[in-house]
């Protein structure tokens, strides 16, 4: 039966992507390890401060994993939400489990906390780029409703590898906040299908922003992690070399891009064929349409 | 600007129950809630609830006493964040960390 990853919780997310009762949790709620803002501010706040991290096993190999719940405050980062993520990427240096697998689900800076916050989420680029450094894969799912944006999308891009289903989103400024800025006319954020041919996971493979595309399906969230961490077991680590090559690719996109134009107009300009019916076809079409000469991630 | 109400209430229960390990469901959302049920050493049940919705406390009192009358627990402490959950929503939140109890234990 199909059971959709958008629809679960995170704790949901976590038991059914890992391998069955082997989730170990750290700071559970019972531990009460909360906000110390919240409260003052009149905001309830949660046991587990809206995030899961603990160790597992996935396909029997030991890894490392967080996951965001979306319900609460959008899975903004607070100071606690981002000290329990920095501090698992930090155990990840000493245990050196195969990988770390973050569940992101994030509208980014709880902005309740937001000095507290902001450091949080550069604390946990930080972890993640010496995770990657030590040779650990560090990698990211994103399939809830809320997408992945702000100082989250940004840990995103930070990681080795990316998997999005195509209901996911992306992206660094949300839509509200780009037509706050910008004006309707920039972007309108009631416009459903302007923003997720914007931010959407069909967008982000197509350019090559996230690796795999998979359907709104737990299984094939789990397929994905399992296959992404037996690549990763035998790909190198990030090196100069590689951030560069990314850094030209990431040039040759900006230059190809045409002026004012929308995604279908991108897709059409890097190859990608029947571009205008990219938002009616499902993720196993999308997925035969990528050109070759779409960016690689580091890791393939 | 107002904070959080904090109400305690407790019960003596029949039901004793086994050690148990902790059970969280639902989540603090808008008009949602999260429950923690936890074992405590005493024949009681004990309902702490922290609420952004304040002046409600004649409501929770008996929301928790039908609760009670339903399940008797005996050895638990119920810890519950709320954000405005209605009564009947409060009430399916804890059936189904009663649910979820009964499921756990062997």
């Amino acid at each position: 039966m199909n059971i959709s990853f958008a629809e679960c919780t995170a704790r949901e997310r976590v038991s059914r992507l890992l391998d069955a009762g082997s989730f170990e949790e750290w700071l559970p709620p019972a531990a009460r390890v909360m906000s110390p803002h919240l409260a003052q501010l009149g905001v309830p706040s949660a046991f587990d401060d809206g995030i899961a991290i603990g160790q597992g096993r996935l396909a029997t190999r030991r890894v490392f994993i967080a996951a965001q719940e979306g319900e609460f405050m959008g899975g903004g980062v607070g100071e606690v939400h981002g000290a329990k993520l920095t501090g698992l990427l930090q155990r990840a240096l000493r245990d050196r489990p195969a990988a770390v697998l973050l569940l992101a689900e994030s509208g980014g800076v709880r902005l309740h906390e937001a000095n507290a916050g902001l450091i949080a989420v550069s604390e946990v680029m930080r972890a993640v780029l010496d995770v990657r450094d030590a040779g650990i894969p560090v990698i990211v799912l994103i399939g809830g409703a809320n997408g992945c944006f702000g100082g989250m999308g940004i840990v995103a891009r930070c990681a080795d590898h990316i998997v999005m289903s195509d209901i996911a989103r992306l992206s660094m400024s949300g839509p509200e906040v780009i037509e706050a800025s910008h004006g309707v006319e920039e972007f309108d954020s009631r416009d459903r299908a302007l923003v997720w041919r914007t931010t959407g996971g069909k967008h982000r493979y197509l350019t090559g922003d996230c690796d795999v595309l998979v359907d709104d399906d737990v299984a094939a969230f789990r397929a994905a992690a399992v296959a992404a961490v037996e690549a990763a077991a035998t790909a190198h680590p990030v090196s100069l070399a590689s951030l560069e090559q990314e850094h030209a690719q990431l040039a040759q996109r900006l230059a190809q891009t045409p002026d004012g134009a929308d995604a279908i107009a991108l897709w059409q300009r890097i190859g990608v064929r029947d571009a205008a019916r990219i938002p009616y076809l499902n993720a196993d079409a999308v997925r035969a349409l990528r050109p070759d000469a779409a960016p690689a991630s580091i890791t393939s | 600007m107002t904070g959080m109400e904090n109400l305690h209430y407790e019960f003596v229960g029949q039901h004793r129950l086994p050690t148990f390990a902790p059970i969280l469901v639902g989540v603090v959302a808008s008009g949602n809630l999260e429950v923690l049920i936890e074992p405590a050493a005493s024949d009681r049940c004990a309902f702490r609830i922290e609420t952004s919705a304040r002046g409600f406390g004649a409501i929770w009192q008996a929301v928790v006493r039908d609760f009670h009358e339903r399940h008797g627990l005996a050895g638990a402490t119920v810890s519950i964040n709320d954000m405005g959950a209605t009564p009947a929503v409060v009430s399916l939140r804890l059936d189904q960390a009663a649910s979820a109890l009964a499921g756990a234990r062997p």
